[in-house]
């Protein structure tokens, strides 16, 4: 939903830098894929070998149109028919908020892929706070677009909370890039002081 | 109608001049293969595509067999111009299976040696028996590697096993509402359909195709049973719920009261004129001995050597071959490191489903076909 949202707008997603972040010839998985536009940009740019996982059939049969295998299925209830790191990436881009058992699925991602790219809106953004401190109401922004009522985002967290579940977790974090706009600001304060700063983020994390 | 269908066509017979090694491993032969083709095979020989049919189809899927026939092929809502199994693009090759009664070798075939039908002298046959047969008539059309083998039910089943058989010759393979081994439940039901004919007196051991009667009784029971398989309990409510067969309440005789009970018996009497009780005997059997983790040792075993890209489809409402069964082939395939793709298609029709849902079906299927054939 937030890819078709944001494709509708015309704004840019964050697919260049996973793009960037990821090893050419890899497998990857990417859970949530949407209608296959990531893996699709993956196999152009990187040659990889890709699957896609998704809930919804019209985005398997997006993927199936551009040539990606893709596999219909709930990733809330675990990634059973993958092996033991048999995969060199298992992403999971703008999805994890919205899944039902985010700790669940942050363990399954962890034990099928050799490293993790996870990316999330951070919902201590300063504009999303002023949002909630000045208007008193559920922060909308670009990157959350959904009222409290229809939104798929269940479990909105914070870069520090991802911190603290990491560290929790014994997760590495090898990678973090931060967005604003989904272009990675030179501003010093986002890099000191992302969770007030970023927009979003990336993480490369591994078990 | 004839115009969005590939038109009038015709059933052609091929006869296998050698002996075929069956997996019990008697020898047999001469093996007939009646078969029907859709479309043109191009020059380069790379757009065929072999469709597969289940338990009682046969090699008629697309088109009329005359001006003045009502029902076309058993598939004819997806193979056509136009359609998932594009005629203008592929070239369809349709055959009835080792076994049948439909112009292929089965047993109210003559034995050469006795001049008479087989009836049970005709050996018992395996999926992997009949996809060898396939295979002669393959090569007899000039056909060296298949864009695709497609096939539903026990259809599956045979693409299945093309795609593990001969893993150079396939391209892709769609299994639709199948499995890769058939439950206990399966088994069940067919070893009813089974006892029904066996135990029908005019069965007479096999041998009633010179008698008077033949084991209709025990056909249409077998039909009866198979059917209901077929469907679902939310299909049934929708179409029958507990209303009466012509009358407005029940009559307390053992006459038929309720329009299930009627449509059941239409259903197995109109199967006794188009179908085979050996044959049922037969095709069942190698329904049952289906087990492709038996076989190998497991099912990931059994995908080691393809090189196919799969895509794997389930219906929601199936309970025979239900979609935990496909998922299963789905964890194999991706563990085995193969192409996958899968869809749980929502449907109230129950198994029957891949014959009915063609909107969905098509959808998915021309998607997946585009992209092996620009392969």
């Amino acid at each position: 939903m937030n890819e078709h949202y944001l494709k509708s707008k015309g704004l840019h997603l964050n697919y260049s830098l996973i793009s960037k972040m990821v090893e050419g010839n890899s497998r990857i998985l990417d859970l949530g894929c949407g209608s296959g536009e990531l893996l699709q940009m993956l196999k152009e740019q990187k040659d990889i070998k890709g699957l896609g996982v998704d809930i919804d059939q019209d985005n398997i049969i997006a993927c199936l149109k551009k040539g990606l295998s893709a596999i219909q299925g709930d990733i809330d209830v675990g990634l059973k028919e993958f092996a033991d790191k048999s995969y060199d990436y298992v992403i999971l881009n703008q999805t994890l908020q919205s899944t039902h058992n985010p700790e669940y699925v942050m363990q399954e991602m962890l034990r099928v892929g050799k490293k993790c790219v996870v990316s999330f809106p951070n919902f201590a953004y300063w504009r999303v706070r002023c949002h909630l401190f000045f208007k008193g109401q559920m922060p909308k922004s670009r990157i959350l677009p959904f009222e409290w009522y229809d939104t798929p985002n269940i479990h909105l967290l914070t870069i520090s909370d991802f911190f603290e579940f990491a560290k929790k977790r014994n997760i590495k974090i090898l990678k973090s890039i931060y967005t604003t706009r989904a272009q990675v600001k030179k501003f010093p304060l986002t890099r000191f002081l992302p969770n007030l700063f970023a927009e979003e983020v990336i993480f490369v994390v591994s078990n | 109608m004839i115009k969005q269908s590939v038109g009038i066509v015709e059933t052609k017979y091929y006869t296998i001049d050698k002996n075929i090694k069956l997996e019990s491993g008697e020898e047999f032969g001469p093996i007939t293969v009646a078969y029907e083709t859709y479309g043109r095979l191009n020059g380069k020989k790379d757009n065929a595509i072999l469709v597969l049919h289940a338990l009682t189809g046969d090699a008629h899927a697309a088109g009329y067999h005359s001006e003045k026939d009502i029902k076309p092929g058993w598939w004819n809502d997806m193979i056509g111009p136009g359609k998932a199994f594009d005629t203008d693009k592929y070239f369809i090759i349709s055959s009835n299976m080792l076994g049948g009664c439909k112009g292929t070798t089965g047993p109210s075939s003559i034995n050469p040696l006795t001049g008479k039908a087989y009836g049970i002298e005709f050996p018992v046959i395996t999926i992997e028996d009949t996809v060898k047969v396939q295979k002669e008539l393959i090569n007899y059309l000039g056909v060296k590697k298949l864009l695709s083998v497609a096939g539903g039910s026990m259809g599956g089943m045979q693409a299945l096993m093309w795609a593990i058989s001969y893993p150079e010759m396939v391209e892709s393979a769609i299994l639709i509402a199948t499995t890769s081994k058939l439950s206990a439940q399966g088994i069940a039901f067919n070893a009813v359909g089974r006892n029904a004919i066996i135990s029908d007196p005019d069965w007479q051991n096999g041998n009633y195709y010179d008698k008077e009667n033949k084991p209709d009784r025990g056909l249409s029971i077998a039909r009866m049973v198979g059917h209901i398989t077929y469907l679902c309990e939310e299909a049934m409510h929708k179409k029958f719920g507990r209303k009466l067969q012509n009358k407005t309440k029940p009559d307390f005789t053992m006459d038929i009261d309720f329009q299930v009970e009627s449509y059941l018996q239409h259903q197995g009497e109109v199967f006794v004129d188009r179908f085979d009780a050996n044959s049922y005997l037969y095709i069942t059997k190698a329904v049952d001995y289906f087990d492709l983790s038996g076989k190998y040792g497991s099912l990931e075993e059994a995908f080691k050597h393809t090189n196919a890209k799969f895509l794997i489809m389930s219906f929601t409402s199936d309970w025979l071959f239900p979609t935990s069964q496909s998922k299963e082939m789905v964890n194999a395939l991706v563990h085995a490191n193969k192409d996958v793709s899968f869809c749980e298609i929502e449907s109230p029709c129950g198994h029957d489903a891949f014959l009915l849902e063609f909107e969905t079906q098509t959808n998915i299927i021309k998607s997946f076909l585009k992209d092996v054939d620009n392969e």
